[in-house]
Order: structure tokens, then C-alpha cells, then sequence
């Protein structure tokens, strides 16, 4: 049975988090939720890759964190509200996890911000995007 | 008998609440957030509620995925501000008001509505950067807090529709208990804003106002739209909005807009703030005579009131003009002396 299309996966530059992702993505949402704590943020950054271990990952989820690849943790399951706590760990705001994810400096995209943010014309479907 | 007097919407962002706390507020950049809320400082330090009901949502906080309640209430006497990465805020303890809140819990559940009870939670900043917006940086909040925390952050959130009809459940709730309690409720949350995927940054300037503007007047013109357009409209974030129709909800259908402030950016999010006060359903014409003449130094007084609070957001217009064109000189600074 193939799976209904759903209305919000035409929007660009998108990845809503749902129940399907949150299936898949509970090892990474649960991995970020436990940088809560400050131990679990030194243990992690003493030996990242043996922190991990405790966590059921994929190996892509795995590599994603391991790189800080944001966008492909959030398309492997990952919510922004938890990676941000792996960026947190790494001493990143909000606004400069964002920044990666669009590809531009932290510079640019704060003077994006500063001048209005992201036109939403142009930037509502992914048609749109095509055509660029 | 306890009642909702007001509702309060304003923006969330936890970039607000860093630059509060690291003394940032008489930067150009955060000045010109701050400075739209001083009116709303004001505001709540003269209506003095005894208690504000809180809307908003938790971020990856209190609840992980293990469990993800849609409406929760916090019924506790106390809840701590939490570490989100960054340590705790160095904000007061939400003391809360756990009779009341045992109460619309109960009554909202026998309404039909399946909340959640919490008597253990950890707040973040969707909480306490409101308060912090709202009250400054007092040694204690001034108030009993209420948390109402709403899902937005696993898909789909409580449809508009259902968050406005749980807001006039709490409402019948809080007329209901029996204690004189001055009660404020606010909406958290938003407005356009997107923090994930390429799309990061987007903003709608046009869509947050008319959000505003409908929220005053055609309330129920929200309570219809999809999430979906939330999304594609208001950024994948955005859709956080449909926790201001909880507080709309609570609200009389008539309402006056003594406040409204709205700047564009803090960190990645377009920054709301809007304060509606019950007013009595408009009656017909030869009723109002009537009832002017019952209680003319009342009424009038009132009108007084209003006419002096609405003459402040065409103040405010003007200076947020001045301070956007600031900003863009600002900038052009900032560039300059990086070359």
C-alpha cells in the first residue's frame, strides 16, 4: 500500500516532523534530549562516538551526528527542538544552527534577518523552487 | 468568583530571554524589542492580576518523545526553570496555583476536552520569556502562574479550531470557582518564523498582521485555517500561533485592542505582542442610552481609559518607524566597519 501524499510536502526546504519521522528519529531525539544535562554534555564531548553507543542509531543517523550534518538528522527523524541541544553542546544559538542548514554564513543570514527575513513569495511551493 | 479580565499574545523566542540575561538590552537590536513592550510592562503592573494562565509549548523540555501530551496543565505549586543546553535562566521559580488549576482541570476534562495533568514540569522559554517580556526581572514573579502547555512541536498540533473552544472551556472553568481572582491569560508562541530546513528565516510580515488583526475582530475567520497554511504561510514554526486562539478563546466575542507592538527580528522570528481587554457585547443603541445614564461616571471613565490606551499604538508606530530606520542605518554601520 503506498502511502497518502501529504499537503505539506510541497512546501520547500521543509521537513515536517510527523509521527512517521518521529518513528524513525527516536534514537537521534532521544540521544539530543539527554544533552539536557550538563554530565551527559562532558561525557559526550570526551568520547562522542562511545556516547553514541548507547543509542539505537542507523548508521546514517549516526554519521549525520557525528558530522553535524542538520538537515540530514532532521531527515533521518530529527526534530530541530532536540538537535539544537547537539548544537547547544557545540556552543551554537538557534540562529546559527539555521544558518548551516540554509548553507550561508552566520553573517549573511543574520543580515537576511535584519533586512525582513526570507520573502515567503517565491519560497511556497516546491514548484517554485524548480524553477530557479 | 474568579475572571479572565485580558488576554496577552506575544512571541516566545529564547534569543529574547539570552539578552535579557546577558545585559544585552540596550543594544540597538534588542532595544528595539524591548522598547515595544515597556507599554505592556505597564500595563500588567496597573491590572495586577492575581493569576496568569499561560499558553504555550514546550521545546524538547519537559517532553521528550516518550510521551507528548497535547493540552497539559500544570497543576503544581512550583515549577523550575530548566537547563535547555545553555544552563537554566536566572529567572524566579512559576509558582503556581495548583487549586485553580486542580479546578479547570477538572472542569475542562467533564467539558469533554482530554487534557493532561502534570504535577511535575519543567518550564522553558516558552514560558518564562514571556513573563520575562511581560514583568521584567523581579526577585519574584508578581503573580501565580498557570502553565497550559500545547503540543506544536510533533505533528499535527490541536487544530485552531479546537484550541479556541478549549479557551472558552477554561473560560467557564475560571467563572466557576468560587475565590475573587483577577485572572490574565496569554497566547505564547510565534509569529512567522521558521528554524529548520533550507527555508530557515522565513518571515510574513503580511500574514502576522492580519493574524493580529483578525484576532481582535473575526477570531473565528482563524479558527478555520489549516495548519498547512500555517506553514507555507507563517514558516514550518509558525504554526505555534494556533496557541494564541486558546487565549482568544478564553476572551469575550467583544474586545478592546488597547496594545499592539510588532518588530521584525529577534534572532530568526518575527516578534508579536498584542493585548486585548473584555469589553461588554455591543448592545443596541437605545440599551447603551440606557445603561449610560444608570452609570454615567463609570462609563465614562471607562472610555477615558480606552481613548488614552489606543491613542499609544499610533505613538508606537511612529517610534517603531524611527527605530526600523535606525536599524537599517545600524546595519549599514556594522558593514562598514567590517570592511
Amino acid at each position: 500500500m503506498k502511502a497518502k501524499k501529504k499537503e505539506y510536502e510541497d512546501i520547500p526546504g521543509t521537513i515536517v516532523f510527523d509521527a512517521d519521522q518521529s518513528r524513525m528519529g527516536y534514537g537521534i531525539n532521544m540521544f539530543c534530549m539527554s544533552l539536557l544535562k550538563a554530565e551527559n554534555r562532558e561525557a559526550f564531548k570526551a568520547d562522542e562516538e562511545k556516547y553514541l553507543d548507547q543509542y539505537k542509531l542507523t548508521p546514517e543517523q549516526r554519521e549525520a551526528i557525528l558530522k553535524r550534518q542538520w538537515i540530514r538528522m532532521l531527515e533521518l527523524g530529527g526534530n530541530i527542538y532536540f538537535t539544537s541541544k547537539l548544537g547547544a553542546t557545540d556552543g551554537l544559538s538557534f540562529q546559527q544552527v539555521a544558518a548551516k542548514m540554509t548553507g550561508s554564513t552566520q553573517q549573511e543570514y543574520a543580515d537576511m534577518m535584519l533586512a525582513g527575513g526570507r520573502p515567503v513569495k517565491g519560497n511556497r511551493r516546491k514548484s517554485e523552487w524548480e524553477k530557479k | 468568583m474568579a475572571k479572565i479580565i485580558a488576554g496577552v499574545g506575544t512571541s516566545h523566542v529564547p534569543a529574547i530571554g539570552a539578552a535579557l540575561d546577558n545585559g544585552k538590552t540596550e543594544e540597538t537590536y534588542w532595544k528595539r524589542v524591548f522598547s515595544g513592550y515597556e507599554e505592556s510592562k505597564r500595563w500588567i503592573a496597573e491590572i495586577k492580576p492575581d493569576v496568569c494562565i499561560v499558553v504555550f509549548n514546550d521545546h524538547a523540555t519537559a517532553f521528550s518523545v516518550d510521551v507528548v501530551p497535547t493540552f497539559a496543565l500544570g497543576c503544581a505549586d512550583e515549577f523550575i526553570p530548566a537547563d535547555e543546553g545553555w544552563g537554566p535562566r536566572p529567572v524566579p521559580v512559576v509558582k503556581g496555583h495548583s487549586a485553580l488549576a486542580a479546578h479547570i482541570a477538572q472542569s475542562v476534562i467533564l467539558d469533554e476536552f482530554d487534557l493532561t495533568v502534570v504535577n511535575k514540569m519543567e518550564v522553558d522559554h516558552g514560558l518564562t520569556v514571556p513573563l520575562s517580556l511581560m514583568f521584567g526581572q523581579p526577585e519574584e514573579w508578581p503573580c501565580k502562574i498557570i502553565p497550559l502547555a500545547v503540543n506544536v512541536v510533533l505533528f499535527p498540533p490541536p487544530t485552531g479550531h479546537r484550541c479556541f473552544a478549549l479557551g472558552e472551556s477554561i473560560r467557564k472553568a475560571v467563572e466557576s470557582y468560587p475565590e475573587d481572582l483577577k485572572v490574565v491569560i496569554f497566547g505564547t508562541g510565534g509569529m512567522s518564523h521558521q528554524i529548520s530546513g533550507q527555508r530557515a528565516g522565513l518571515i510574513n510580515s503580511k500574514f502576522d498582521k492580519a493574524f493580529l488583526d483578525n484576532l481582535t475582530a473575526n477570531p473565528k475567520k482563524l479558527t478555520q485555517m489549516k495548519h498547512v497554511e500555517y506553514m507555507r504561510e507563517a514558516g514550518a514554526e509558525g504554526v505555534e500561533m494556533v496557541m494564541w486562539l486558546v487565549m482568544r478563546g478564553a476572551l469575550n466575542t467583544n474586545v478592546e485592542e488597547v496594545y499592539r507592538f510588532y518588530t521584525v527580528p529577534a534572532s530568526n522570528t518575527a516578534v508579536g505582542n498584542i493585548i486585548l481587554e473584555n469589553r461588554p457585547a455591543p448592545r443596541a443603541k437605545k440599551a447603551a442610552v440606557v445603561r449610560g445614564k444608570a452609570k454615567p461616571a463609570t462609563r465614562a471613565k471607562k472610555v477615558a481609559t480606552v481613548r488614552a490606551k489606543a491613542a499609544a499604538p499610533a505613538k508606537k508606530k511612529v517610534a517603531k518607524k524611527a527605530v526600523a530606520k535606525k536599524t537599517v542605518a545600524g546595519k549599514k554601520l556594522t558593514k562598514r566597519a567590517r570592511r
